[in-house]
């Protein structure tokens, strides 16, 4: 709940990442009952949605490494109030990212076809797979982010006292933040 | 070499040089040497011997003579007229009676009354296209060495100290440091042995000011240095001068074993108790090496790289020693200055920059080359009458300093070439490189220019210069592709800060001063690259690559 | 032994003669950054994150560099100071490849520590992302160029204290990194005495024993204080690490 009574709305997102900080998130535990009271889940990857709602806070979990991810980010970005880059991929391109210092091409190639048995080959100009951007980036490297919560993945406490502290309308007290 | 026999050589020397009917100096410093410098003089001189005229007309090599774009230069000394763009092909014209009845040649005069020359003072090139460096004989005909005899024999090295303070010279390396106040600093400390090094490290873009003083005079160089040992108590010199200045490299050689030869440098010089050598040093092409502290690393056989001042070298220097760092120039002034007197230099430039300063004329300007001024002239007189103007396009700067310095814009050209107008303007001295650009160039390339010059030469051994002269060249190259966001602008101000505040040595230290000097005058320029008008929210950092 | 007394962030404290502002913080309790400094190996000066503000001088200097002097008065946390030590760290963060969660360091390693103690939580700079070399022809330890930080303590340590120089640093600019003997892998050097002492002074993931797997590296100096104190002093003791 917000000062003014309202339910905060909040949704979560999924870009380029292994999932590990929603699975910090769900790590909230007896905390996510409470925190239940105060939000709106609007979406998230557990949840069903078709178009990205507008929200009060959206968490980002992931690097940017493809054109869609690149369309929704900036989708979200404008559909939210207040956007949090949550872990190492988003905020570091960590993992994700290591692939920069390889040409796309290459990397493809290597993945596709030299380190596999080709099936359908490397994806072309057509194919349904979003196409790779040149370098993975980081979310605030596209959009500008309000909060960063670094850790791979970012501590769930962390995680609960900045939802609870953006419910309260207070600057979350975040001193522990750590990449890695 | 006594005292006694230096002036009967001179007397001997300017006697012979009286005697002949015409001398021709032809340029054979490395600008006019790219043109074919030595094919003319070798054509002047078959011509000679064809017409067996040996004893009557003699050809040399000579220092810089200053009209760079207009090389090959040549000076015929019987009324001193220079022809310009002269090829073997005018050997002929050249030697005979009237060089001037060629009408090739004469279309090429060049006319030694316009404001290119006399609006020059020269001082530290005065024997610059008069005589000839590889030839002893020639520097002592113009008074050379006397300095030095003056000073072992009539002066104490306090007074030798005491002369340069009263000429007020300081540092022409770039920072004007007093250099009185150096020499003081080492000769009062009681460590021995002390050095003394010439620092020929030269290394701005466009900067050949020290490369001609050393291809034109090298002895000057020598005695400079000479005098500075006999000052500060230092036996040994060293010459640290970069790799890619062979000729310079060369004349040096030569220099230093016609001296040695005749006892003008080692043991007891002119019979006094004083001795010095010099020694070569040549560098391996790291502009960082031109910072005091890294070039005596790297004569020490170390890796190049600055350490932390203090301790200065006065105190601290080259294997621990008190060590006196000079540059080419700054040496270049010193036995005028003993020969002439402290207080006659002082008149020369304004009060607080005494002298002439040395500039390298280079970029849009209609006559490239090498030039001496007094001290105080403004950068108006320098672009305009000596300089001859912007061709085919409006003044739009002036770079001086190099990748240290800063860009002058029009509104200052009535600034006056001094240490202090300069910096309070945004800019520095510098060692004299002067780069002019027109309204076609644009200010935030020229910056991205020297960022990329820093960010190669940096040494890598602390933080703020390895890395952010890298992130600084990043916003540069995307502010000029249209990719940059002002958040990329506020975060190169902020790293120009950083640089300037927290960087180890000169070079990071200054680095930022391109950038520095073009915001505070060229902003707008920078704003008009930016990508779009800033958004509020969907700040796009970059567009990716769709 | 002549003694200084100074200020350092409105403490008055003392400090002998000679002795770095560094020290006499430490010892003070007060902590200063720092990176290329470790107690025990001569001082360079490089990561300038120890700059402090000395009173009625205009540059910042560095603390491990700088001897104390009587009536100094040094500040070493002040906005200005925090805000460089902060853009310090990202350009290293930024200038190779420091993936914290696959490093074997994570969670000992110093530039983390770092990072987290100056609030970097995001590096405002374009990562590089340059393409880096790791080198494991060595039996024992590994050297991994993506996490150096050119620090060069493990080039004193070699050259210092185990005398061997097996290590230096080569290019120039960010271009520079560590080598071997004439540039060879390290595995084929033929100075190295396998001692092991840079991979223990290293602050971060770039040297490191083989066979240890993300988190698992730790750190251990104390060889470094027992060697210095025993030359020192005579003595064979364990002094607290700076």
């Amino acid at each position: 709940m917000d000062p003014a009574g309202r339910k905060v709305r909040v949704a979560t997102a999924w870009l380029s990442g292994c999932s590990g900080c929603h699975m910090s998130l769900l790590d909230m535990d007896e905390r996510l009952l409470e925190l239940a009271s105060r939000i709106e889940l609007m979406a998230s990857p557990l949840t069903d949605w078709k178009e990205f709602p507008e929200t009060d806070v959206t968490l980002v979990e992931g690097a940017v490494g493809n054109v869609e991810q690149l369309e929704l980010i900036r989708l979200i970005r404008s559909r939210s109030r207040l956007l949090v880059s949550l872990g190492d991929c988003a905020i570091t391109g960590n993992v994700p990212a290591m692939r920069n210092v390889y040409p796309v091409e290459d990397l493809l190639r290597e993945s596709y076809e030299a380190q596999s048995a080709p099936v359908i080959g490397v994806p072309g100009r057509g194919s349904a797979v979003p196409r790779l951007i040149d370098r993975v980036l980081q979310v605030h490297q596209v959009v500008e982010v309000d909060y960063f919560l670094p850790g791979c993945p970012p501590d769930a406490g962390a995680i609960y006292e900045l939802l609870a502290a953006l419910c309260e309308g207070r600057q979350p007290a975040l001193e522990t933040r750590r990449f890695g | 070499m006594t005292i006694e026999e230096l002036c009967e050589r001179q007397q001997k020397e300017l006697e012979r040089q009286a005697s002949l009917r015409r001398r021709i100096a032809c340029c054979t410093a490395a600008g006019c040497m790219s043109c074919g410098a030595d094919s003319v003089r070798r054509a002047v001189k078959a011509e000679i011997e064809a017409r067996g005229l040996a004893n009557e007309v003699e050809v040399c090599g000579t220092g810089c003579m200053g009209l760079c774009s207009r090389g090959v230069l040549v000076r015929t000394s019987d009324d001193g007229s220079l022809w310009g763009q002269v090829t073997a092909a005018d050997a002929a014209a050249l030697v005979s009676e009237q060089p001037a009845a060629s009408a090739e040649l004469a279309a090429r005069r060049i006319d030694t009354n316009a404001a290119f020359f006399t609006r020059q003072l020269r001082i530290v090139l005065a024997n610059s296209g008069v005589a000839d460096p590889e030839r002893l004989d020639d520097y002592i005909a113009t008074g050379g060495y006397q300095a030095l005899a003056k000073a072992l024999s009539e002066m104490t090295p306090e007074e030798v100290i005491a002369e340069v303070r009263r000429s007020g010279l300081r540092g022409r390396g770039g920072a004007g440091y007093p250099t009185a106040l150096k020499w003081e600093l080492v000769a009062k400390q009681k460590s021995t042995p002390k050095y003394v090094i010439c620092n020929a490290d030269e290394g701005d873009p466009g900067a050949f000011m020290d490369r001609s003083v050393l291809e034109g005079d090298p002895h000057r160089v020598l005695e400079g240095m000479a005098i500075a040992g006999y000052a500060v108590g230092a036996q040994q010199g060293f010459i640290y001068v970069r790799g890619e200045y062979t000729l310079a490299i060369q004349r040096l050689q030569t220099a230093i074993r016609q001296a040695e030869r005749e006892q003008l440098l080692g043991n007891r010089i002119f019979g006094d108790n004083f001795q010095f050598r010099i020694d070569l040093r040549i560098g391996a092409g790291a502009f960082v090496c031109g910072e005091e502290t890294a070039l005596i690393a790297s004569i020490e056989g170390k890796r190049g790289q600055p350490r932390q001042r203090p301790p200065y070298p006065p105190e601290s220097g080259l294997w621990g020693q008190p060590t006196l760092i000079n540059n080419v120039e700054t040496f270049a002034n010193i036995a005028p200055i003993i020969r002439n007197g402290g207080d006659w230099f002082a008149r020369i430039g304004t009060p607080t920059s005494t002298g002439t300063k040395v500039f390298a004329l280079a970029g849009k300007i209609a006559n490239t080359g090498l030039i001496e001024v007094p001290m105080g002239i403004s950068l108006r007189e320098i672009v305009f009458d000596i300089g001859g103007g912007v061709p085919g396009g409006r003044f739009k700067a002036a770079q001086t300093g190099g990748p240290s310095g800063g860009c002058i814009p029009a509104e200052y050209l009535d600034t006056p070439v001094d240490y202090e107008s300069l910096a309070a303007i945004g800019s520095i001295m510098g060692s004299g490189g002067l780069i002019i650009m027109d309204d076609q160039s644009s200010m935030v390339d020229v910056a991205r220019f020297f960022m990329e010059f820093c960010m190669e030469e940096s040494c890598g051994k602390c933080i703020p210069c390895r890395a952010g002269t890298v992130q600084m060249h990043d916003i540069l190259s995307r502010l000029l592709r249209g990719e940059a966001t002002r958040l990329d602008l506020e975060m190169l101000e902020r790293l120009a800060t950083l640089l300037k505040e927290t960087s180890l040595c000169g070079l990071g230290i200054t680095a930022p001063n391109p950038v520095i000097s073009t915001l505070k005058y060229f902003r707008h320029e920078y704003e008009a690259l930016l990508a779009g008008a800033a958004q509020e929210k969907c700040h796009e950092r970059q567009d990716a690559d769709h | 032994m002549s003694v200084k007394t100074l200020t350092i962030d409105g403490r008055p404290v003392t400090g002998r003669a000679g002795e770095t502002i560094f020290n006499v913080a430490w010892d003070n309790g007060i902590r200063i950054p720092r990176l290329c400094h470790v107690g025990g190996l001569t001082d360079v000066g490089a990561c300038r994150l120890c700059l402090v503000e000395i009173e009625g001088q205009n540059r910042l200097a560095a603390a491990c560099l700088t001897p104390v002097e009587e009536g100094m008065v040094v500040r070493t946390q002040t906005d200005r100071l925090r805000e460089h030590r902060r853009l310090l760290v990202e350009l290293l963060l930024a200038e190779r490849n420091h993936v914290c969660s696959v490093c074997v360091m994570n969670g000992a390693c110093e530039l983390q520590d770092l990072a987290a103690e100056l609030g970097v939580d995001h590096v405002r700079l374009r990562y590089l992302h340059p393409k880096l070399e790791v080198d494991t022809s060595h039996e024992r330890f590994g050297m991994d160029h993506n996490r150096c930080v050119l620090c060069t303590r493990c080039v004193r340590v070699c050259d210092e204290v185990e005398g061997a120089h097996t290590k230096d640093v080569a290019g120039r600019g960010t271009l520079s990194r560590i080598i071997h003997d004439l540039d060879q892998p390290w595995g084929e050097s033929d100075t190295c005495t396998g001692c092991g002492k840079c991979v223990h002074v290293c602050p971060t993931g770039a040297l490191f024993t083989k066979g240890k797997s993300v988190m698992e590296m730790i750190k251990d100096r104390r060889f470094l204080k027992y060697i210095v104190t025993a030359r020192e002093r005579r003595q064979w003791i364990l002094q607290e690490e700076k």
